[in-house]
């Protein structure tokens, strides 16, 4: 019995042994485990466990503030007062609501759309209830915020524009951001960022937006934040000041609204500085800033001039007359005529069986180029474009600008249309004819050029024939942008001053057709050439009748051009001018165009002193 | 005091003073342990786990104390009745959790909740050591023979399934084989049972709650699901890598703190213990609990009747079991199965289950000279 129990007791003790010893190998196990996790993956769970614990908040920067040459603001950020809910502090969300409603007005679909988000957020997490608030309303609840558990107030920054619609097509503006907008950058991420739309505000967006601040700060599992940790400011954006005469701007823009639509480029022959640029009709920026009524939206997008669109650089028309100096170069420069070339107008032009009319049905006699310019003898033109031809007509259109886009740093630059032979193929599948170099020879046709282009085709041509191209800004943060030193055209200077003493003559000769525009002050006289453009083909039966023009519905009317320089004894402003159904270039764009010279001379914004004036 | 107590009586001081006071040490170091533990959990508040944890600790010092106060011999008396009882109380809890709809594990007895499966672990082990107490090695050594005390496992293992609480259920199991290991079953029987449960694994694959299968799918790849199931053995490896060697410091947890860890002060309470201590902390946690069970597993091979060296050696291996799969769990070696760190993690029933157990193997240490009469 004594020997059995013992036996037993033996085989107890030998397999408690190899128990003891898995329990030692299990313990050997834990403890390696341990060391792999703790010791060997150490680096990798650390990154881990920060990654964790670590948030990235971004601040907000300012964004640059955009003025004219002068200093004038012409986009800046006002105080923008902004009333937040934090749900989680607020004892009932109605009920905190609808003590608010007692010093800020909130709309029932506001107010769904605040339940909307609260639902979407973390509790903690503040809700924009209303922005924009005035000082008055803000001072209200301030003083009851005692009484409004989890309503804060915070100030932020709204962009204004203060001089509202005379610049809205230069500064553009700025909006929420959208899907397809969002970037790298982080700032882009931020909830409510406004990101540059169109204008100056989106060309430049990168320099104006600025850099975003981070704060690192330590944050639970929910997300709740419960420290900072280190911190870098953000990097407010930089300051653009433009090439516009604010002052200038208002007055172009105003001169402009006294036709139904319209559009002027006023701009430096030397340096091509832009002073103007306006379009008629314009809008107010800031109603894009906040949020846009879909009423307020639905006007502008179906408004019949469209007031949303900057005509000045987007508006394709043919420049007729307002090329022939382009047609007259053409031909001087390839020899094809010589400066005492003469043609009889006889009011019009047979080329094979067709016949060209000249606008002047009693003709213009026999004319030079000088007169054919001052009276605008179409016959003349027709004449020298067939000698010349459609490709050396478009060579040298090209050099003055035609046909592509100028690449000015705003939106929406059309590129206009030179049209050549094979373009003509390609397009409409249809030989060119002769007919068709004859009506390019005075702008008309398949040609389409935009004011802006106009203006430059101008400066080049009173400048002695650089390439200058035109510039909108001036500064970045008070550094003025280096203004590139354009190449030369090659144009022979006499025949440059024949096309100028044209021009000259269109205004100051006894038959110049834009003569009753001209200045009274000698000192700033002006030279220049109108345009007038057929919008719709002008009937035998009409022509025969003696309809008037004016007399057509406005659509109907004729495009009216000019384009001119002042002054004239030494060419500096530049200023081109579209009437759009303005009916003749002399009658509505000539005048226009003179008001803008006159004003340019006046302010004279090329002279670094005239700050002085405006201040 | 009582009739059927023969004249090796022990009167309590001289009880009292046979305690083996430095196993008693270790103990007491494992519930200091865990207080500081839950005190870093609340963010070094005492409240709401750690204070509680200290109340119970000691109450269940004292339950220890009275329990190896008993004698052995009515412990052997009632090791059956205890072993009933258990299983009354488990199928109790599941009508109960069947009208409650839902697995409800435990019993309210007022000032906790008990959960019934936590005393079955010790009381198969009472069971399992009275049945073997004379059980002649020749009668061990006959397959057909063991049926009867590998009904007293099944039994309470089919209960705790169906809760379902797949740790304990294994738990016991394994409490079990080693007890037959150490009576002496043949080995043979352990290869066919080992091979017969990996032959069956595809069928309690089937047998399994959805959310159990998601446990092993997700311990087999925890990165697979990062927001979802795979949340919690991820953010364990997280605190406890980045704890490194010497750990981020007392109460300087970031995931523990930012609630990143979640059950931090239940079944991942180690992880939160490594995070602040380091490697260093872990593998001396670790030694402290290896003291314990190899001491008591010598106290065991030195008892003097087989009753209490099964008892003593089972309670032991049911200790460590505890130990390892909670470890073993938490730092992603096997699945979640929701097992705690006895006497560190926040819960009573499993400390109280634990310390019965060792006041189980205190009271064969006491009492370690009295003879037990089996006619009793």
């Amino acid at each position: 019995m004594i020997e059995k129990k013992t036996e037993k007791s033996k085989e107890f003790s030998r397999r408690a042994f190899i128990i003891a010893g898995i329990h030692a190998g299990i313990f050997t196990g834990l403890a390696a485990r341990l060391g792999y996790l703790q010791i060997i993956q150490k680096d990798k769970y650390k990154t881990l466990s920060d990654k964790n614990r670590i948030s990235m908040r971004l601040i907000p920067p300012v964004r640059g503030e955009i003025t004219d040459r002068f200093g004038v603001p012409l986009a800046v950020n006002n105080q923008n007062f902004r009333v937040f809910l934090t749900p989680e502090q607020a004892d009932d969300v109605k009920d905190t609501i609808k003590s608010l409603k007692r010093y800020i007005p909130i709309s029932e679909i506001e107010e769904e759309e605040i339940h909307i988000r609260i639902k979407k957020q973390r509790s903690f997490t503040p809700v924009m209830v209303k922005e924009d608030i005035s000082w008055d309303q803000m001072a209200k609840i301030e003083v009851a915020l005692p009484y409004l558990a989890g309503i804060s107030i915070n100030e932020g920054k709204l962009r204004n524009y203060p001089l509202r619609s005379s610049t809205a097509h230069i500064t553009g503006y700025v909006g929420l951001i959208s899907e397809a907008e969002i970037t790298k950058d982080p700032i882009t991420s931020l909830p409510g960022f406004r990101i540059g739309k169109t204008g100056v505000e989106k060309s430049f967006d990168n320099i104006l937006r600025g850099n975003t601040g981070r704060i690192q700060s330590e944050i639970n599992a929910s997300g709740r934040e419960i420290r900072e940790l280190k911190s870098n400011d953000s990097q407010n954006g930089r300051r653009l000041s433009l090439t516009i005469d604010a002052e200038l701007q208002i007055f172009c823009q105003n001169r402009l609204a006294q036709e139904r639509s319209a559009a002027a480029v006023i701009m430096d022959a030397h340096n091509g500085d832009i002073y103007s640029i306006g379009s008629n009709p314009s809008f107010d920026p800031n109603l894009f800033t906040k949020k846009i009524s879909n009423e307020q939206w639905q006007e502008l997008i179906s408004h019949p001039d469209k007031p949303l669109n900057n005509k000045a650089i987007s508006g394709q028309y043919s420049p007729g007359s307002t090329f022939k100096m382009i047609t007259a170069l053409a031909a001087l420069e390839n020899g094809i005529v010589d400066r005492n070339y003469t043609v009889h107008c006889p009011g019009y032009s047979e080329f094979g069986r067709d016949r060209f009319y000249c606008w002047k049905q009693s003709g213009h006699g026999w004319v030079n180029l000088v007169s054919a310019l001052e009276q605008s003898c179409d016959c003349f033109f027709y004449d020298i474009a067939r000698k010349t031809g459609i490709k050396k007509i478009g060579d040298m259109a090209k050099r003055f600008g035609f046909g592509d886009k100028i690449g000015i740093d705003l939106q929406g630059e059309a590129s206009g249309l030179m049209p050549t032979k094979a373009w003509k193929m390609g397009k409409l599948g249809r030989k060119w004819q002769i007919g068709d170099t004859v009506v390019a020879g005075i702008g008309q046709g398949y040609i389409q050029s935009t004011t802006l282009q106009l203006a430059v085709m101008t400066s080049r041509l009173i400048n002695g024939g650089v390439a200058i191209n035109p510039r909108i800004l001036k500064s970045i943060d008070g550094i003025d942008t280096k203004i590139k030193r354009e190449h030369v055209l090659n144009i022979d200077k006499k025949n440059l001053e024949m096309v100028i003493r044209g021009m000259e003559a269109v205004m100051t000769g006894k038959k110049g057709t834009a003569r009753k525009a001209q200045l009274e002050d000698k000192e700033m006289h002006m030279g220049g050439k109108t345009g007038t453009v057929q919008v719709k083909r002008i009937t035998k039966a009409q022509r025969a009748a003696g309809i008037k023009n004016e007399d057509l519905d406005w659509k109907s009317r004729h495009h009216a051009l000019f384009v001119g320089f002042a002054p004239l004894k030494k060419p500096r402003y530049v200023c081109s001018v579209i009437v759009e159904h303005g009916v003749s270039g002399s009658g509505s764009a000539a005048p226009l165009a003179r008001d803008l010279l006159q004003e340019t001379q006046i302010r004279n914004p090329a002279d670094p002193n005239s700050s002085i004036v405006t201040k | 005091m009582l009739s059927y107590f023969s004249k090796e009586d022990m009167s309590l001081s001289e009880k009292f003073f046979s305690l083996n006071f430095v196993y008693l040490f270790f103990i007491i170091l494992i519930g200091a342990v865990g207080f500081l533990a839950l005190y870093s959990a609340a963010n070094g508040n005492l409240d709401p786990w750690a204070l509680k944890h200290l109340i119970r600790f000691n109450l269940g010092l004292c339950g220890l104390l009275v329990v190896a106060m008993i004698d052995i011999r009515l412990w052997f008396k009632f090791a059956y009745i205890i072993y009933a009882l258990s299983l009354a109380l488990l199928v109790v809890v599941e009508i109960k959790g069947q009208i409650g709809m839902g697995a409800q594990r435990w019993i309210n007895i007022g000032f906790m909740n008990l959960q019934p499966s936590e005393i079955m672990k010790v009381a198969v082990v009472l069971a399992l050591a009275r049945f073997f107490h004379l059980t002649p090695i020749e009668d061990i050594k006959k397959t057909l023979f063991l049926v009867r005390p590998a009904t007293i496992a099944v039994l309470p293992t089919a209960l705790v399934l169906i809760q379902p609480d797949l740790g304990t259920a294994l738990m016991i199991l394994m409490v079990t084989a080693v007890i037959f290991f150490v009576v002496g079953v043949r080995y043979w029987i352990f290869g066919v049972a080992i091979g017969s449960a990996i032959a069956s694994l595809p069928i309690i694959w089937h047998l399994l709650h959805d959310y159990q299968k998601k446990r092993v799918l997700t311990f087999l790849n925890p990165e697979s699901d990062p927001l979802g199931s795979g949340y919690h053995i991820m953010q364990s490896k997280i605190a406890l890598g980045s704890g490194g060697v010497s750990g981020k410091g007392f109460l300087q947890g970031t995931q523990s703190h930012l609630n990143f860890l979640p059950e931090k002060q239940t079944d991942f309470i180690f992880t939160l213990l490594l995070e602040e201590w380091g490697f260093i902390g872990g593998v001396s946690l670790i030694i402290l609990f290896a003291i314990v069970i190899f001491y008591g597993m010598i106290i065991a091979v030195n008892m003097n009747n087989r009753f209490s060296k099964l008892l003593v050696f089972g309670l032991i291996v049911n200790f460590g079991l505890y130990v390892f799969i909670n470890i073993a769990m938490v730092t992603g070696l096997i699945p979640v199965v929701g097992v705690p760190l006895p006497m560190i993690s926040n819960g009573g029933s499993a400390m109280l289950s634990v310390l019965f157990g060792f006041g189980l193997i205190m009271s064969c240490f006491v009492h370690k000279n009295i003879r037990i009469n089996s006619k009793l």
